[in-house]
């Protein structure tokens, strides 16, 4: 639920609010098509508009607006309703790091951080999480300038074939962001929703808990260079995003990173 | 290995003589990988590319009647439709492929898909292999005969009889198969492939297409996994080209997740009926034993029983159960872990029977073990030690109060491991930069990061002076990344490459340094006289000697000189937690002693030693794949049911590696499968020695363990 509570009114001229999101599943109800896909449901909606009381507004099954601030980075787009998350980072903004494994909130492998929380990319719809700050493992650093939690992973070969490894950092990230001087328990905890087929676990728990006081140190100067070729550049101070990641309150200090990459 | 005196014949640098072989270095792709930079074929998308999605038959067995795609076709975005498998076509496992859409969007393709009208004329299926009688169809393998088994028997102190179980598990690689094709022109193909195997799929591309195999281009930079089941184009490979044909355009096609569980792969199950007898001291004297399993269609391997002890008298026998189930594919280590653990589960009861702590038991049956003995001896030695098995281990049955019993396992476990056929391309630039060229691939193992060591160390160069050039079939040829061969074969590749460019470069140096070209040696950046360092030149000197033509050299594996052998041993110890009022198994700790020889980087291999634990572990408490024998389909084509072990369920993992003098010698050999044998064995003989009873099933799941428990006290839930 947003925090302003103005949900109906955001965003301008694009997405779906929720409460119509609940009609639609309302009125899918009142036709009996519990089954039906969500772009079928608007379609039955826009076929017969009686059964959509109040003025409701139909969106879909083609290609809606949406918005998404995604690494501090404004983009406009336009997908179908029913595209996850994970794949317009993958398709749309080829933000490829996060990745596609189960494909339904299980492995973690799509892993990254809305408002301030580790989540499933897979699972949450674009259309859904237009109001929130998106954070992707591209936000964190590059070789060659890699983040101390990225480091860490590589230093402590937290990794092996690789496909799981921007899940598992963003998920540490948010653990660490949440708890910044974390025990083994917590790692644990922290990683419990991701898994690794090579085996990497031991490297991750050194990984984590040699990162976790490295962090913090790292991320204003990469944001700042980062604002600048999203496909629809903005001034996004007034749109109230969160310019840390993750929702924790920034070291002022700058500092120039040591050891890595 | 080959006499280091002799300049002529490649050898590996004596100890003293190595900068960055045996070091621990961090992978040399790792950064690309932990910022997400890493590009899998999962993740490209060339210009125009299409996205391809499959038709798959929900029945085991069953004869297409009827197929129709014209609807499919007319779909919106949909650019072509490719028939897999024509009506009439008998379709012998579930989720096969019957037929293929590639459309603009993946989405477009699936709902093109959803479009296809198929009927199903549903024939009978078997899928149940568990108990051999039921089989309506046996394969019987020759029995194995060695002195007289039954006398033997006979004439033991003591003797057990036993049967064990083990599912088929699947490999679940993070990165499903798949691949992008694009035809650059009417008969030249490029796919980008999650393979294991980039030199040999080329040429299955080629004449699965029948077009020149020189046309094909296989690219795989990044590999999210293997681990066995990614060697063979596939039928999907052929038919995302064939889809690419008709579009003009690129095609991806990757499989979805729960076609990857069903279809992409798993370890064939096993079942065995033993008798193992010994005397009073525990010598194995006789073994006499009957297996079964299933590898769907076609035969599955033969798990080798008994397992490393060459038990005097013995007589085997294994059956193949052919089942409508998609084929088994190799797993790490194929048949190893299956004849491990029936093995040692044996005679871990044996030892039970003897009174005996297993340890002894493995200890005095060593002989039986052949060239491996001192190794398993000195392994044991080390492993009881990390593990404080001598002080902590007791017999079967933990008296202590409350219902968590704790108890000891162990297993041992060999594997050949020599290097694979492989060609190496060295190029010495002007600038004293080298980059080494192979058609291998880096599914995790390290592959790159060895290659580059190997080099860098062979030149005298730094390492961030070297580059690993691979995962591209226009590389030098090189066998697939499977049964451990892949370390022992790229780095005798590089090694005799190098070796043939230093020669190069030596033989021009030589006069301006006033010596003969085998008195020189590269080291730290220079060429210099053995034994008189003042006498020295830079690299980019020596270089300078060539002008602007960098210096190329090729080298082999095999070729001269022994820089891989075969053969490696493992010893492995669990320590677990059992509660048994509830059934659930937790492990405490693992011990993971291991040799591979010569060591190439100490850091990715023991990263596969503490994979092979987890991934071991994952197996022996949670990976079953299920098949319902009503409808023939997997049911558990999902994470959320087919379990995986996850970080906190692994407990302290300790590895161990064996190295210097009797290991370094015997050259380079590959890690990949040994230390996944004994996982299985050594965490099953834990929970027999914490529960006080054996669950011959695994996974140890809490419904076995308890089942077995109450089997054994004639109550409880069974």
């Amino acid at each position: 639920m947003a925090k302003d509570g103005k949900e109906d009114d955001y965003p301008p001229g694009g997405g779906i609010s929720r409460r119509d999101f609940l009609r639609g599943g309302a009125v899918a109800g009142a036709l009996g098509s519990a089954g039906l896909l969500a772009g079928e449901i608007a379609e039955a909606a826009r076929k017969n508009p009686a059964a959509a009381p109040d003025g409701m507004e139909v969106w879909g099954p083609g290609p809606v607006p949406v918005r998404l601030r995604v690494n501090n980075k404004a983009y406009d787009l336009k997908v179908e309703p029913r595209t996850t998350l994970l794949d317009v980072l993958r398709e749309e903004l080829e933000l490829t790091g996060a990745k596609r494994v189960c494909d339904r909130g299980t492995c973690g492998a799509c892993t990254v951080i809305l408002d301030g929380k580790a989540v499933y990319a897979c699972s949450q719809l674009a259309i859904d999480v237009q109001r929130q700050p998106i954070w992707t493992i591209e936000s964190l650093g590059r070789p060659g300038r890699l983040h101390p939690l990225q480091a860490a992973f590589v230093e402590h070969d937290a990794q092996q074939c690789g496909f799981c490894t921007p899940g598992f950092v963003m998920a540490a990230k948010a653990l660490l962001d949440q708890t910044p001087n974390p025990t083994l328990k917590d790692v644990h905890h922290g990683l419990s929703g991701n898994f690794c087929r090579c085996g990497t676990y031991a490297g991750m728990r050194l990984a984590v808990l040699a990162a976790a006081p490295l962090m913090g140190e790292e991320e204003e100067e990469e944001e700042e260079k980062d604002v600048k070729d999203g496909k629809d550049e903005k001034d996004l101070q007034g749109d109230g995003v969160e310019p840390e990641m993750g929702g924790r309150k920034k070291n002022k200090k700058r500092r120039r990173r040591k050891g890595h990459g | 290995m080959a006499d280091p005196v002799d300049p002529t014949v490649p050898a590996w640098p004596e100890a003293a003589d190595r900068k960055l072989i045996g070091q621990r270095i961090a992978r040399l792709d790792g950064p690309a990988k932990a910022s997400g930079n890493a590009k899998y074929t999962y993740d490209l998308k060339p210009q125009g590319m299409l996205w391809a999605k499959m038709l798959l038959c929900p029945h085991a067995h069953a004869r297409i009647k009827t197929l129709d795609v014209a609807a499919a076709k007319a779909m919106p975005g949909v650019k072509a439709v490719f028939v897999i498998q024509k009506v009439g076509a008998e379709i012998q496992w579930a989720l096969d492929e019957v037929a293929a859409v590639a459309a603009t969007s993946e989405a477009q393709a699936a709902d093109a898909v959803k479009a296809i009208k198929v009927e199903y004329e549903v024939l009978p299926h078997f899928v149940t292999e568990e108990k051999l009688a039921g089989a309506p169809k046996v394969d019987p393998g020759e029995e194995e005969k060695e002195g007289d088994a039954d006398a033997a028997l006979a004439a033991a102190a003591v003797r057990i009889k036993g049967s064990y179980s083990m599912p088929s598990v699947a490999h679940n690689c993070m990165e499903a198969h798949g691949q992008i094709c694009h035809w650059t022109e009417p008969d030249h193909l490029t796919a980008w492939c999650s393979t294991q195997a980039v030199s040999g799929v080329a040429s299955q591309f080629a004449e699965g297409l029948g077009i020149p195999a020189a046309n094909v281009r296989v690219i795989a930079d990044y590999v999210g996994g293997g681990f066995g089941s990614k060697f063979s184009v596939d039928r999907w490979g052929i038919v995302c080209a064939q889809l690419a044909k008709i579009a003009g355009a690129p095609v991806k096609l990757m499989l979805d997740r729960h076609a990857e569980l069903t279809v992409a792969g798993d370890r064939p199950s096993a079942f065995a009926e033993i008798e193992v007898g010994a005397k009073k001291d525990g010598t194995l004297t006789a073994w006499v034993s009957k297996s079964w399993g299933s590898g769907g269609p076609g035969s599955a391997g033969d798990p080798p029983l008994p397992y490393v002890f060459q038990i005097p008298n013995r007589r085997h026998q294994h059956s193949a159960v052919p089942t409508h189930k998609a084929s088994s594919r190799a797993w790490r280590a194929p048949n190893s872990p299956q004849g491990c653990y029936l093995s040692m589960s044996a005679i871990d009861d044996l030892a039970h029977a003897l009174g005996m702590n297993p340890l002894d038991i493995v200890l005095q049956n060593l002989p039986l073990t052949g060239r491996l003995e001192k190794i398993y001896r000195e392994e044991l030695e080390v492993a009881d030690q990390l593990m404080g098995w001598r002080q902590r281990w007791h017999p079967r049955g933990d008296a202590a109060r409350g219902p968590v019993k704790r108890g000891l396992g162990l297993a041992i476990h060999t594997w050949g491991g020599r290097g694979h056929r492989s060609n190496c391309e060295v190029t010495i630039h002007p600038d004293a930069t080298a980059e080494a060229k192979i058609s291998t691939q880096d599914i995790g193992t390290g592959t790159r990061t060895v290659v580059a060591i190997v080099l860098a160390d062979t030149l005298g160069l730094p390492l961030d002076a070297v580059q690993a050039r691979i995962g591209d079939s226009r590389y030098p040829a090189s066998g697939g990344s499977g049964g451990s061969t892949t370390v022992g074969g790229v780095s005798s590749a590089t090694r005799r490459a190098a070796l043939n460019a230093l020669g190069q470069v030596f033989a021009k140096a030589a006069p301006a340094l006033k010596a003969k070209p085998e008195e020189l040696e590269a080291v730290e950046g220079k060429i210099r006289v053995k034994g008189a360092p003042e006498r020295s030149m830079t690299w980019k000197q020596a270089m300078a000697l060539f002008g602007r033509t960098p210096v190329t050299a090729a080298g082999a594996n095999p070729g001269p000189g022994e820089l891989t052998t075969s053969g490696v041993g493992g010893v492995q110890m669990a320590d677990v937690a059992v509660d048994v009022e509830t059934g659930v198994v937790k492990i405490q700790k693992m011990v993971a002693v291991q040799d591979c020889g010569l060591i190439v980087d100490l850091q990715t291999t023991e990263s596969q030693v503490y994979g092979s634990l987890i991934m071991g572990i994952s197996t022996a408490l949670a990976e079953e794949k299920v098949t319902d024998p009503v409808t023939g389909i997997t049911l558990n084509h999902d994470f959320e049911t087919y379990r995986m072990a996850g970080i906190g369920d692994v407990g302290e993992l300790v590895v161990r590696m064996m190295t210097g003098p009797g290991y370094d010698e015997r050259g380079v050999i590959g890690v990949g499968e040994p230390p996944m044998v004994s996982p299985l064995a050594a965490i099953a003989n834990a929970v027999a020695n914490a529960a006080g009873v054996r669950v011959p099933w695994v996974p140890l799941t809490p419904r076995r363990v308890l089942d077995a428990l109450a089997a054994n006290t004639g109550k409880g839930v069974a």
